[in-house]
């Protein structure tokens, strides 16, 4: 293969373009697609649970609460560098959701999507109580005064967009991996999967750590930007609202739903701004009908009739040609 | 006195949690459906409530007469126009639906009623009690504790008596099967979510009463049934009464200790059933 897939091409001047946004964006153009990258990030995150280990967490919201002070504490109490404590904040909500999975695998089905809400619940809570943390009135991260205003907007950018790139990119590559398999076969038939020898407990959590990590990682970023932390908007169930309605327009079980579904959702955000929770009735009856009657989204809807596929995770059996005289053909074929 | 007196009040706040509890407890019961919108739905009932008392006059307590039934019928016109479609399959449109419901719900009622607290005003019933020693009981909350009791009462009766709490089980247990001898599962379904509903506007109506409602606190309704449901154990109505009593206790002697820490302690003494006694204090064991 030496052409390039036009997929390929369209991909990189994609990312080549908003790579360099800062260099012809306004600054509130910049803020809205670090909006952007940050809840596509977090709907793929989601997506990864729901759409592919068949999760359905309403408490995702705990990591990103858990980013934001994560971001606070590391950079204004202990002193790093507000971009670097980023990456260090999610590594702690990694570690932190490993007990916080235990607890919440022995819940299934919509009793899980409730346990895992009462554990954010039980974070902002704790918070709210925790002085050194602003209590309940929440804090303000003031270590990124160091930085001139454009510095810190492009920096934050770039983190943004790299965060919405990397957990795209992230997802391909695990599910092409022998964790995709595993978990596409799980999602098929978990008991065919256990028989085959997938260690289905093992694959969840794993896939429950990777997600903890992308949200606290956006949550990071989002309140890099906001700047103002108060426990009852990093760990408010809307960022769920807002990952579901994504996903679930978009393609749940696809990695280009969460992309669609995210565009969508920002364009309808910006365009109705101004009249108070009525986006969030229109995406939610939406997110409702589609959840109804077309599985898997828009995307679904597109790739049904078209074929196309950008990001293909999916596997399929080629049989090689048989030779025409040979005896007996080897069964079997490859993944 | 205090300790003694949150006692009692935390038992009777069990009686408020047990009636929110019951009709989740019975959808999943019937047809392993969590609905994530049961909060939002008491909301909406102490808001039909209030709308009804602005409107005619009616003391809060009488419009159950019209919140219950008209709860009820929505319950299984939403069954049958949109959950049961849901029922069966990948697993995931019965939680996506129900969540979207829920933020629908919820930012309708805020459009319509703003976010300000309201309250349901029922009169003397609310500040004359019962003295029981140097214990003052109020009358409306042993008057909730006894509803409840008479709800979970009822729903046992109903579901082991009647031609329908049969129908209710056989589907429960089997709905092909139910089909077969002629109990059609979608009206069952229906009937469930009907009732569920009817016992979700009592718990809404005694909210109202007790204390302030506003739009957004639908989901803590929700997440209190469900805790009162897993610490009594699944599939045991008058586990869940203990359960609720529980959580009711934890709650008000937590909140004793510090004010912020009463919705708290009911949360954590959720999370410790679930790592030490995971099929609940009264559930039977569970070997899956």
């Amino acid at each position: 293969m030496t052409t390039l897939d036009p997929r390929a091409g369209a991909g990189l001047v994609a990312v080549a373009v908003l790579g360099t946004a800062p260099l012809w964006a306004r600054t509130s153009v910049l803020r809205t697609l670090i909006g952007f990258f940050t809840l596509l990030a977090l709907a793929t995150m989601w997506n990864l649970l729901a759409g592919y280990a068949g999760l359905v967490s309403i408490g995702q919201q705990a990591w990103i609460g858990v980013g934001a002070y994560g971001l606070y504490w590391l950079s204004d109490s202990a002193g790093l560098d507000p971009f670097a404590a980023v990456p260090l904040a999610a590594l702690a909500a990694a570690v932190l959701s490993v007990p916080v999975a235990v607890l919440a695998f022995r819940l299934r089905g919509g009793y899980f999507a409730i346990g895992t809400w009462v554990i954010a619940e039980v974070l902002r809570l704790l918070v709210a109580n925790i002085s050194q943390l602003g209590g309940g009135t929440g804090v303000t991260v003031t270590a990124l005064s160091g930085y001139d205003r454009q510095t810190r907007v492009y920096l934050t950018y770039w983190l943004a967009f790299a965060v919405g790139v990397g957990a795209v990119a992230l997802a391909y590559l695990l599910l092409r991996r022998r964790l995709g398999l595993a978990l596409m076969a799980n999602r098929d038939s978990e008991t065919g999967a256990r028989s085959l020898g997938v260690d289905v407990y093992r694959v969840k959590l794993v896939v429950y750590v990777v997600a903890a990590f992308g949200c606290a990682l956006a949550g990071a970023v989002i309140y890099l930007n906001l700047l103002r932390i108060q426990p009852d908007a990093a760990f408010s169930v809307n960022w769920s609202a807002y990952m579901i309605f994504i996903v679930v327009i978009g393609g749940v079980g696809t990695i280009e739903g969460p992309i669609v579904g995210t565009v969508l959702f920002v364009v309808v955000q910006e365009t109705l701004a101004q009249h108070g929770a009525w986006y969030l009735i229109l995406l939610g009856l939406l997110a409702v009908a589609v959840a109804l009657r077309a599985r898997h989204g828009l995307w679904g809807l597109v790739a049904d009739r078209t074929g196309v596929s950008l990001f293909p995770v999916r596997r399929r059996l080629v049989l090689p040609p048989a030779p025409p005289p040979a005896p007996a053909p080897a069964p079997g074929g490859s993944p | 006195m205090t300790t003694a007196n949150n006692l009692v009040q935390g038992l009777l706040l069990g009686g408020l949690y047990a009636i929110f509890a019951t009709g989740l407890s019975l959808m999943f019961g019937v047809m392993r459906l969590v609905n994530l919108a049961h909060g939002d739905f008491a909301i909406l009932a102490a808001f039909l409530a209030l709308v009804i008392v602005d409107g005619t006059g009616l003391h809060p307590l009488a419009t159950l007469g019209i919140a219950v039934p008209a709860m009820f019928v929505l319950g299984y016109l939403l069954q049958r126009g949109v959950l049961n479609f849901t029922v069966g399959g990948d697993g995931l449109a019965p939680v996506l639906v129900t969540f979207g419901l829920s933020i629908v719900l919820q930012s309708l009622l805020l459009e319509l009623f703003s976010a300000d607290s309201r309250g349901l005003d029922a009169g003397a019933i609310e500040d004359t009690s019962l003295a029981l020693g140097r214990l003052n009981v109020g009358w409306f909350r042993l008057l909730t504790l006894a509803t409840g009791a008479a709800v979970l009462g009822g729903l046992q009766l109903l579901l082991a008596r009647t031609r329908l709490g049969r129908e209710l089980r056989a589907t429960s247990d089997d709905p092909e099967a139910a089909q077969l001898v002629g109990v059609d599962h979608r009206h069952a379904f229906a009937m469930a979510t009907g009732l569920a509903l009817a016992t979700v506007a009592i718990a809404g109506i005694f909210l109202g009463i007790r204390t302030t409602f506003s739009p957004a606190l639908g989901p803590t309704r929700l997440i209190f049934a469900f805790e009162a449901v897993i610490i009594g154990g699944l599939g045991s109505l008058w586990g869940t009464l203990a359960g609720g009593m529980v959580l009711g206790l934890a709650q008000t002697l937590g909140a004793q200790v510090s004010p912020g820490w009463g919705v708290l302690t009911g949360h954590l003494v959720f999370l410790a059933v679930l790592a030490f006694r995971p099929s609940g204090l009264f559930g039977k064991p569970v070997t899956t």
